[in-house]
């Protein structure tokens, strides 16, 4: 059981950081759809640069370039150019991907250094809990560091609430002073350079290696838990475990039931969808305007000024 | 402390939104800026507020120049600016929309802020739930939660743009005596109208706009004549209202519910006559709204009957009481009325009966070209319709009503409207009544229930709470009734 409850947030850290990142740009009101082709574009560059230098460090931070210059493009070009930001993201998801594959193609099969493990002393000699917590190495650590910081970035921090202002109305917040478009773009480039992170995570962590499929899907899948988990840190990191528990179920089960370990890994979205249908039902409505504790618990609503163009005239 | 705005010049594209305006206001003045709509007081104002940058002149307050880039300069010299639709973060708390955007440290001190939240609203007389959310608060709790929080910051010259759009008459009252102490202060306030009862009873001064220029300049009390006048350029004349004999029901309503998620409305019977003219009245969100849904088939009755001209439409979808000669303007014109990007033409062509696959663009636009002049809309037909002001949006609808109208359901008709503009709607409106249909409109403005209805309903708390035939009531009575109490 410890075992498993550590391979699942093992395995689900890339996933967390991504998703955070993507709920920071998202909540700053720009959507950066290009996940997908990041992803693969950075878990390449990170793994080919670790592997020349012979170091991992070097590999996460050519990655983190990697993931926040592309982001850095979805964001100039919508406050620059007034370019739709799904339309250029979709391009760079397409484009970033094939890059990936042309590029890393003679790195296929190449063993590159990979994240030393780091039990925490003291705490991961904790029954139990020690095991599943702190017997992992630093991307893990950097996974948790992610959720704790994001949510109280949002929630308890000045510039945090200003975020959310930009991303919900931005007229409003730029009537309060702030500066709308910077922020946007800041924030857009922070978001890139998580997705960055994780794409190296998991060509040096995770699965040690370059091949075209190492991060199949994972892009699209963490710009749908960035959704169903209301872009709420909490919520969306749940959403990241849930994904990782099955996959780690799926691959348990692969010998047993090779059938139901293919369907697992896609059993959440049905689960997300009717989560969905009963967050937006009346009857939720209702319980929510008595009890707002639950309201905000569960309620979950996109930034209203998501993917549009802010300029003051 | 005084302020001066000197030659402000200011276009978007060929409009010439400012055209070398000059104004100085002193120390502890409410001073009016009167105008129609479009005649650049919003973008003078803008201007003053930092959010957007004259092309020429200069703001100048205690003998300074200012430099204002943005809205942030701006409240840093204390002016702040409560915009026509207030800027507040609908879902985000009413604590919250008070912080965002002030200074301090990185940490939000909630519990401090919750504190001083507490003792300027106190101080101005205001009280509010912290933990609400924005979206809960009517219009006017939204304004006085923008002024709580520009008042904590400092302000010293406030700017409000339009503020009796979209408030109660009761709001309205507290808006201005909330106005009149913060002069009293020795703050600098500029209120922005084009009502000009409005400047008549709140000001003391008044500059009136005419297409981007300073016209007039005077210390109230001005003949109202004269100001219409220069807002105007002519003298207007209201049209009196001729009597039309009433015939058979037209809509009827048999016990009828009705729920729209906010507002309940219980076993409600009523009947309209066909030339006849009701006027809802109540506070906004007091079951006005949902009971026009009802009737436009937007909500579904959960009991009880509803028919027009004899036909039950109780479970009959929109585009069913449509058939019968329902029809419905909603309150937000750009919202549910228009669509943003097509062009007056292509709403004309939408909206006719002509049901061939193509479309004869070149009689559409002759047709087009037709209504703009009959109804007098400011525009060309391949005007977009987001282009036209307030008022010419409003007469697009207007000519959007088919000929064969029943049931005519208005909100707000003449909101936002310059008198002109709405005394030519309700001149239309009252044109299809003397061909038998029914008007119902809901108004948060009693002089145009007064003008206009031949009776009308009071809602209080999502029922009906009063009935009254327009010619036994006054503007008074109504005010009580409005605020759910019967005259003492
Ligand atoms: N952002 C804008 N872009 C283009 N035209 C504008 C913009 N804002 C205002 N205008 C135009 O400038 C004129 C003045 O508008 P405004 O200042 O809003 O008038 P008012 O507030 O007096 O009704 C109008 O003709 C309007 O169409
Ligand atoms: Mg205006």
């Amino acid at each position: 059981m410890e075992n498993t409850l550590n391979s699942i947030i093992a395995a689900a850290a890339p996933l967390v950081i991504m998703t955070m990142g993507e709920s920071i740009t998202e909540k700053s009101g720009v959507v950066n759809l290009s996940l997908e082709g990041s992803l693969r574009l950075s878990a390449m560059t990170g793994f080919a640069v670790a592997f020349w230098a012979g170091h991992a460090f070097a590999g996460f931070v050519a990655a983190a370039v990697v993931g926040a210059a592309i982001a850095a493009i979805i964001a100039a070009t919508s406050i620059r150019l007034r370019l739709n930001q799904i339309a250029v993201g979709f391009v760079l998801t397409l484009l970033a991907a094939d890059l990936a594959s042309f590029l890393g193609d003679s790195l296929v099969g190449e063993r590159g250094p990979r994240v030393p493990p780091l039990p925490i002393p003291v705490l991961s000699d904790i029954p139990f809990v020690g095991k599943v917590l702190f017997d992992h190495d630093l991307v893990v650590y950097a996974s948790f560091l992610a959720i704790a910081v994001t949510w109280w970035h949002f929630y308890r921090t000045r510039s945090g609430l200003n975020l959310q202002g930009v991303g919900e109305r931005p007229e409003g917040a730029f009537a309060r002073g702030i500066k709308v478009n910077t922020l946007r773009f800041w924030y857009t480039v922070l978001g890139g350079a998580m997705v960055g992170i994780a794409g190296a995570a998991y060509s040096l962590d995770i699965k040690l290696g370059w091949r075209e499929t190492l991060t199949l899907n994972l892009g699209w899948i963490a710009l749908a838990i960035v959704i169903f988990g209301g872009w709420h840190p909490l919520r969306v990191a749940f959403g990241a475990y849930l994904f990782g528990a099955l996959q780690v179920m799926a691959f348990q089960l692969q010998d047993v039931f090779p059938g139901l370990a293919q369907v697992l890994p896609i059993a959440p979205f049905p689960l997300m969808i009717l989560a969905l249908v009963f967050v937006y039902s009346s009857w939720f409505r209702r319980i929510g305007d008595r009890l707002p504790r639950v309201r905000n618990l569960f309620g979950s609503e996109a930034p209203a000024a998501l993917g549009t163009v802010f300029e003051r005239e | 402390m005084a302020l001066e705005i000197r030659d402000i010049h200011k276009h978007f594209g060929p409009v010439r939104a400012n055209d070398g305006v000059s104004i100085t206001v002193g120390e502890g003045s409410l001073h009016g800026i009167l105008g129609e709509n479009g005649a650049g007081k919003s973008t003078l104002m803008k201007i003053l507020s930092g959010f957007y940058e004259a092309d020429s002149g200069a703001v100048v307050l205690d003998g300074e120049v200012l430099t204002l880039r943005s809205p942030a300069d701006a409240i840093a010299v204390g002016i702040g600016m409560l915009h026509q639709d207030p800027l507040v973060f609908l879902p985000f708390t009413v604590l919250d929309n008070f912080v965002l955007g002030s200074p301090g440290p990185v940490r939000l001190d909630r519990s401090n802020a919750r504190t001083e939240l507490e003792r300027v609203s106190t101080e101005l007389g205001f009280s509010f739930d912290p933990a609400a959310l924005a979206r809960d608060l009517t219009v006017g709790e939204r304004q006085q939660l923008e002024i709580t929080r520009l008042i904590w910051l400092g302000a010293r010259v406030l700017i409000f743009d339009e503020p009796t759009t979209g408030i109660s008459a009761t709001q309205r009252i507290q808006l201005f005596a909330t106005l009149r102490a913060l002069a009293e202060h020795g703050m600098i306030v500029l209120f922005v109208s084009h009502k000009l009862e409005e400047v008549e009873e709140l000001c003391d001064s008044v500059t009136v706009i005419r297409r981007g220029k300073v016209v007039f300049e005077a210390p109230m009390p001005v003949a109202p004549e004269l100001l219409v006048e220069e807002m105007f350029g002519k003298v207007f004349v209201a049209d009196e209202r001729e009597p039309v004999a009433l015939g058979g029901p037209v809509l009827r309503l048999e016990s009828v519910s009705v729920d729209d998620g906010k507002t309940h409305l219980d076993a409600l019977d009523f009947e309209g006559a066909a030339g006849e003219v009701v006027g809802l009245a109540g506070l906004e969100g007091s079951g006005q709204r949902t009971l026009l849904r009802a009737c436009a088939g937007l909500l579904t009755p959960t009991a009880g009957h509803l028919s027009v001209d004899g036909v039950d439409l109780t479970h009959v979808s929109y585009r069913g009481h449509l058939a019968v000669g329902v029809h419905y303007l909603p309150a937000g014109r750009l919202e549910e009325g228009l669509v943003e990007g097509i062009s007056v033409t292509e709403h004309l062509v939408l909206t006719s009966h002509d049901r061939r696959f193509l479309v004869d663009w070149k009689g559409a636009e002759a047709a087009a070209d037709r209504v703009i002049d009959e109804y007098s809309i400011k525009g060309r037909p391949s005007s977009p319709a987001e282009a036209l002001s307030g008022g010419n949006q409003q007469r697009l609808l207007l000519a959007m009503i088919p000929e064969d109208v029943r049931l005519l359901l208005l909100e707000h008709p003449t909101r936002g409207l310059d008198v002109e503009s709405a005394a030519f709607v309700w001149k239309r409106l009252l044109e299809r009544r003397t061909d038998g249909a029914t008007i119902i409109f809901a108004s948060a403005d009693l002089e145009e229930l007064l003008t206009y209805s031949d009776r009308i309903v009071v809602f209080f708390g999502g029922s009906v709470f009063a009935v009254r035939d327009t010619a036994s009531t006054d503007g008074e009575e109504l005010g009580y009734l409005i605020g759910g109490k019967e005259r003492v």
